[in-house]
Formats: structure tokens, C-alpha cells, sequence
């Protein structure tokens, strides 16, 4: 066991973990994309960075892949890591506008303009379906290729693999392959419709008790209540 | 037969998986590029997945999974050689030869490459041919140049 400081408090970890881990053990949320629980990190997506160190000395780093060490300082949410946080799915958005995960985080991290071309090629490199054909799948068939600009995943040579036996692993993980639900400006780049959309939930519940699976986690009556609050308080 | 002198290099290196990259450097100067085979063969060997291999040969500049013509010129387009003309001593060469960047010649002799800084920039421009190192080139220095190599 070691002691680490986590967004302030004391707290004791196992050696060995990820901060990631840690966070997770001390039930703090951080949003990761390209990790999953199956597969070994890759720190490939930088959704998951906190910032480490105290202070003028603080770093950046992907917490699914930094282990813990003793009197590590960790900070979750300081302003630095959500404007970086913001600005990793803003690129993403750029590159993959079709991924319904994506256009999801957009919403729930509240970005909502992309500064960025738009350059609708669906795949964000995250290595998820790599990883799963290789560690889970036993497929091995594809992988990574080139460099830079010019990176893609494929299989060797571009032609049908042998070793892939159509499992379909890799769409399965795939956070790009899931489109996006229709907004109703499918056109633009973020789609937001989450955050313009009347929660049907208002009308039936007024504290937050969401109906939908997801326990109120959109946030959507939260906000939608404290903005009519503010307009009614501008008419008052 | 091929695949002789490879177990060969394999050997060598004791069929260590860390060692691919020095492998598929060892490959490469015996064939003058990596064939599609015989990146499989190493990777059945080896018992690292094909991808895996294929992933590292496209990585590095270096490999080339194209045939190669028995000289290779690399021509410099790093910033400093882009400043001093590169550009030019390129055009000049694809003329000479009659091939683009990327390709090799009909009868084999010469491929065509672009690379980025080759590490001696005071020479700029600079071009390398197989090991040697030219530097200081204007345009009329090619053709002789490249009457040399047989
Ligand atoms: S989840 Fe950590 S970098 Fe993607
Ligand atoms: S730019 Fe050509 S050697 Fe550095």
C-alpha cells in the first residue's frame, strides 16, 4: 500500500494500479474512450488526463496508463485538464463527426463549436479493435500501419486476412462505427441535440429522478431547470 | 531457398522477438526490400502476429516493401535542403532518370526517394546514394554524378 494525494485528500492505493484504477476505487469519474477493463491501456484518446504534481510543476498525463507511486499528487479537475479534455473531443469531433460516442461526450463536456476541419475520416486511432482482435479474439488480423498522417489500421498488405474469422470483435468496440442519432440538423459538425432537446422528464419529475436507464445522467432537467430559473428571474 | 538465408538471420539473432527490427534490417540488405513472404515466415517464426510485423516495416522509413533498384538515392528535403534547392536537385534527377520520387528505374539500377534531414545540414542540399553522402549539389553536378554508379 502506498499514500497518494488525490484531488486533496490522503488516500491509500494499491502499488501496481493506474491512477486510473485509484480513481475508479475512490469512485471519481474520469471519462476514458480508448480504455477498456478487458484489454491492456494504451493512452491513445488523452480523454482520460489529470494533472499531476504540485505546484508551478504540474504535468499532464493519461491516467489509464501512469502508475501510482508514493505522495503522487493528482488533480481530476482542475481547469487545465478540462479545457485539454474539451479540446481532445473537439479534435476528435473533427476527425470522426459521424460517432455517436463522440458527439455524447461533446455534449456531456459542453463543446459546442469545432475549430477544426472537418475531416469525416471515422477513425480515431484509438487501437480499441487492434487490441480486442489481438488479446481476445486470438485474431491478430489487424494492426496499425504507416505514420503520421499516412497512420491507419488495416490488415497487413490490405488484402483479406487469414487469421480473421469474422467475428466482428473490432465493430463491436469500434466508438466511431455506432452512428449518430439523427439531430435535427444532421448537417453540422457537433450535434448538441441533447443539450437543446425538451427533457420529457420536467414534466413528471421535478427532482432528479431520471426514468431513462441512465439515472439522470445527462444532466439535461438539471440544466434546463436552472436556465428557465434565470429567465424567469430577468422577467421578475 | 529464400527462406534459408533467412533461418540464417534468424539464427543469428537467436529468434529473439526484441531483435525484429535489427531481423528486418538484416532482411532487407540481403533482398534490398522486405517481401511480403518472407515478413509472414518471420512472423510465423518468431510467433508474433503478422500485423505486428507489417506495423513496424511500415513504421520506419528505412524499409521499403517495394522492390529496390540496386542503388538507392535519397534526396533531402529537410528544411535546410528545401531552402538551399532540393527541390530543384530532385526535378533534375526524376528528369535524368526518368522516373518519379517513390519509383525505380526500367532496368533496375536506381530508386528514387524523398527523405527529411539527413543530419548534416551544412552540406544542404544534400543527397545520399546507397552510403555516400553528397553535398553542396547544383544541378549540374548529377549527371556526372550518377554516370559513376554502375
Ligand atoms: S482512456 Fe486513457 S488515453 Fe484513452
Ligand atoms: S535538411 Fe538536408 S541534411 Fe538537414
Amino acid at each position: 500500500m502506498i499514500t497518494i494525494r488525490l484531488n486533496g485528500a490522503e488516500v491509500r492505493v494499491e502499488k501496481g494500479w493506474t491512477i486510473l484504477e485509484a480513481c475508479k476505487f475512490y469512485g471519481i469519474a474520469i471519462p476514458t474512450l480508448c480504455y477498456n477493463e478487458g484489454l491492456s491501456p494504451y493512452g491513445g484518446c488523452r480523454l482520460c488526463l489529470v494533472e499531476i504534481g504540485g505546484g508551478l510543476k504540474t504535468k499532464l498525463v493519461s491516467s489509464c496508463t501512469y502508475p501510482v507511486e508514493e505522495g503522487l499528487v493528482v488533480n481530476t479537475d482542475t481547469k487545465r485538464v478540462i479545457e485539454t479534455r474539451r479540446m481532445m473531443i473537439e479534435l476528435m469531433i473533427s476527425i470522426a463527426p459521424n460517432s455517436k460516442t463522440i458527439q455524447d461526450l461533446a455534449s456531456k463536456f459542453g463543446v459546442t463549436k469545432v475549430r477544426f476541419k472537418i475531416r469525416n475520416e471515422e477513425c480515431i486511432l484509438c487501437g480499441l479493435c487492434v487490441r480486442i482482435c489481438r488479446e481476445q479474439m486470438d485474431g491478430k488480423a489487424i494492426g496499425f500501419q504507416n505514420r503520421g498522417y499516412k497512420r491507419k489500421i488495416s490488415t497487413p498488405f490490405d488484402i483479406r486476412s487469414e487469421e480473421c474469422r469474422l467475428c466482428g470483435g473490432c465493430i463491436y468496440i469500434c466508438p466511431a462505427c455506432q452512428l449518430r442519432c439523427q439531430g435535427p440538423q444532421p448537417d453540422t459538425a457537433v450535434c448538441n441535440a441533447c443539450l437543446t432537446m425538451d427533457p420529457t422528464c420536467l414534466d413528471h419529475y421535478d427532482e432528479l429522478q431520471c426514468w431513462m436507464y441512465d439515472a439522470g445522467r445527462c444532466g439535461t432537467c438539471v440544466r434546463e431547470k436552472t436556465e428557465k430559473k434565470k429567465t424567469m428571474k430577468n422577467k421578475l | 531457398m529464400k527462406f534459408n538465408k533467412i533461418d540464417k538471420i534468424l539464427e543469428k539473432f537467436n529468434m529473439q522477438k526484441s531483435q525484429l527490427i535489427s531481423i528486418l534490417q538484416d532482411i532487407q540488405n540481403e533482398f534490398n526490400f522486405l517481401p511480403m513472404e518472407v515478413l509472414g515466415y518471420v512472423a510465423e517464426k518468431l510467433g508474433i502476429p503478422f500485423s505486428l510485423v507489417y506495423h513496424l516495416a511500415t513504421f520506419y522509413k528505412t524499409f521499403s516493401l517495394k522492390r529496390r533498384g540496386r542503388h538507392l538515392i535519397n534526396v533531402c528535403l529537410g528544411t535546410a535542403c528545401h531552402i538551399r534547392g532540393g527541390v530543384r536537385i530532385l526535378e533534375k534527377i526524376e528528369r535524368d532518370l526518368n522516373i518519379k520520387s517513390g519509383s525505380i528505374t526500367l532496368d533496375s539500377k536506381f530508386s528514387l526517394e524523398v527523405v527529411r534531414c539527413v543530419g548534416c545540414c551544412s552540406l544542404a542540399p544534400v543527397i545520399r546514394i546507397d552510403d555516400d553522402t553528397h553535398g553542396r549539389l547544383t544541378q549540374g553536378k548529377i549527371t556526372p554524378m550518377l554516370k559513376k554508379y554502375e
